[in-house]
């Protein structure tokens, strides 16, 4: 690591599940982190928090080097809740962005385990925004690619690799019976403050990701998933792409 | 004397302000006339917008990105497509709107952002940017209803108009009557009890294969056609004089086309545009004149997107002549979503003290008056 890397000061913003969480990275310190898993809207939520957690850690949104924030897959609602308001803090401040991966931010959380990590996001009909990550030399590396994918698929994928996996995100409380079943003792699962999104290890991320920031102009979403009525044309159009309308 | 005015009531609200604990201004500045300059944001729906406004009046720009094209394709408005492309326009929308204003945010007085009503996922996005520059840069947020926005479009080419005045609004989402009782002080007196007369435009234009949107394609046709050619229906609702009801219309204009063929008659189009925009241009302007006359108000104007029909306009023209009222209409780019209208509301909202937290969150059903 760079010792730019080493020295950035970074404002780190989830949002892309029910968990609300910001948290600041400087010099590789962890200085805060505020997490709130608690039903209530982002919009309502969020921008109070980065207000809380500045104000107390006695900052100014100037002294940043950059915002972290997690890029996709996730709820679409609260992904661009994050998104618009990076966008907009990015915008007054001049302040590039540094996208990451919610899976990948996921599986951050338990980067000290040497078993297959396998983060699991709710996606509705018995699909999950999935990918795996095995730790090698201190780093994620990706064991499956993310996608969105049937649970049913994602098992079997796994039971091919056997090894150990540990699963987490909001997407085990829906399928651990199944998995439990499935891959009896060769599953495990995070326990609960590590269960869930967390601004920290989006943070850590970021700090390593920093060559590919962006503006905060260019910055943009990865859903993973086309919008319904766009699917829906596709099949209609045999698989056509949108005209690109920009 | 309506600057004495002004100054008087900006004192007060620095006070106000000073007494919430917020940063103050210099209160010399406030002795002389001072400019407030806002930005404003508008996403309610599928057009993102950012312009810059100077003391409510003065467009300094006025940047709109449609994505009619892409609606197009499915026939209306996607709000998940609508919410993805507000999201990938927002902040080239709001630096153009900036740099053609030739200011910067740091010249910026208040932030202005559409919170309601409108599509949920589609407000969140400005509602959210909104929010974090007015953090970032310390600048008083001001959260604007759509509705009070278009009504206050007609401020920007009327200097002469001052409330109160009668203002029918009329889009793809909304009919309204409404009495501006005062800068920022909406009445309701009439509405619509099912379809808005945006929609009704846009239901007939698809029944005879126009596309989406309805409202000039039909406003354009229905020039070739005979609006006597057809007696649809001019629905009136009890007790209701200023209410409208477009639903029983939209039905006989499908009823009329099915009739024709099982009959095998060939569907004149234009006749059929015309006979229909006929009926809702007469209800619209009846009940608006209906209403000046019974409230004593001598001021009309018309906003919203049905406000660009060019038929609406010249049967307003007319009555308004007729009877010897003002008549007032924003030009198209101002009927349709923008956010300069939003500017010109967040100004009034913003000198009678109206201030939003960052807490702020998109009210998808917010009423008019709603603070």
């Amino acid at each position: 690591m760079s010792i730019v890397q080493d020295n950035l000061k970074l404002l780190a913003i989830e949002s892309s599940g029910n968990v609300a969480s910001v948290a600041i990275l400087e010099q590789g310190k962890m200085i805060a982190e505020l997490t709130m898993n608690n039903k209530k809207t982002h919009s309502t939520t969020l921008l109070p928090m980065i207000d809380q957690m500045i104000k107390m850690c006695e900052k100014d949104l100037a002294d940043f080097d950059a915002i972290a924030v997690t890029r996709g897959p996730g709820s679409f609602t609260g992904l661009r809740i994050g998104a618009a308001t990076v966008k907009g803090l990015g915008l007054a401040m001049e302040l590039p962005v540094i996208p990451v991966s919610t899976l990948e931010c996921l599986a951050m959380n338990v980067s000290e385990s040497n078993d297959i990590i396998c983060p699991i996001m709710d996606a509705r009909r018995n699909q999950v925004y999935t990918a795996a990550y095995e730790v090698k030399d201190g780093r994620l590396q990706e064991v499956l690619k993310e996608e969105p994918m049937d649970i049913k698929d994602l098992i079997e994928k796994l039971k091919v690799l056997e090894k150990n996996v540990l699963f987490l995100g909001d997407g085990v409380a829906v399928y651990r019976n199944v998995i439990a079943q499935e891959l009896k003792e060769r599953a495990c699962f995070a326990k609960e403050h590590n269960m869930v999104q967390r601004a920290s290890s989006l943070a850590v991320l970021a700090k390593e990701k920093w060559e590919q920031r962006v503006t905060s102009k260019e910055f943009h979403l990865e859903y993973l998933r086309a919008s319904q009525a766009e699917r829906e044309w596709k099949e209609e159009h045999q698989g056509e792409e949108l005209p690109c309308l920009s | 004397m309506g600057v004495n005015f002004v100054t008087h009531v900006i004192i007060f609200i620095e006070n106000r302000l000073y007494s919430c604990g917020r940063k103050m201004e210099n209160k010399n500045q406030t002795t002389k006339e001072k400019e407030v300059k806002i930005l404003a944001i508008e996403s309610s729906c599928d057009e993102t917008a950012a312009a810059v406004v100077v003391n409510g009046r003065k467009v300094c720009s006025n940047v709109i990105s449609s994505q009619i094209e892409l609606h197009k394709l499915f026939g209306g408005v996607v709000p998940e497509i609508a919410s993805r492309k507000h999201l990938e326009k927002i902040n080239q929308v709001i630096e153009e709107a900036l740099s053609e204003a030739g200011m910067t945010l740091d010249d910026i007085d208040a932030v202005g952002v559409t919170y309601g009503p409108g599509l949920v996922g589609a407000l969140l996005v400005g509602v959210a940017a909104a929010k974090a520059i007015s953090f970032a840069k310390n600048k008083p947020l001001v959260g604007v209803h759509h509705i009070e926005g278009h009504i206050s479009a007609n401020y920007i080419e009327h200097e002469a108009l001052v409330p109160p005045f009668i203002c029918t609004v009329a889009s793809g989402g909304h009919s309204h009557i409404v009495l501006v009782e005062d800068y920022g002080k909406y009445k309701i007196i009439g509405r619509t009890r099912d379809d808005a007369a945006g929609e009704a435009f846009d239901k007939v234009a698809r029944s005879i294969g126009l596309g989406y949107p309805g409202g000039p394609k039909i406003d354009k046709l229905a020039k070739q056609g005979n609006s006597k050619a057809i007696m649809f229906p001019r629905a009136k609702i009890e007790d209701a004089p200023y209410d409208f009801s477009f639903s029983g219309l939209k039905s006989a204009v499908l009823n009329y086309l099915n009739q024709c063929e099982m009959k095998n008659i060939e569907v004149n189009k234009a006749d059929v545009a015309a006979s229909f925009q006929a009926s809702v241009v007469e209800v619209l302007t009846m009940h608006t004149l209906q209403a000046a006359q019974d409230f004593g108000i001598k001021k009309v104007a018309i906003a919203g997107g049905v406000a660009a029909n060019t038929s609406f306009r010249e049967s307003m023209e007319k009555v308004c002549k007729e009877k010897g009222f003002e008549f007032y209409y924003p030009s198209p780019i101002y009927c349709t979503d923008n956010a300069a209208m939003i500017g010109v509301a967040a100004y009034y909202e913003y000198i009678n003290g109206t201030r939003h937290g960052l807490d702020l969150n998109a009210v998808p059903n917010l009423k008019i008056g709603q603070r």
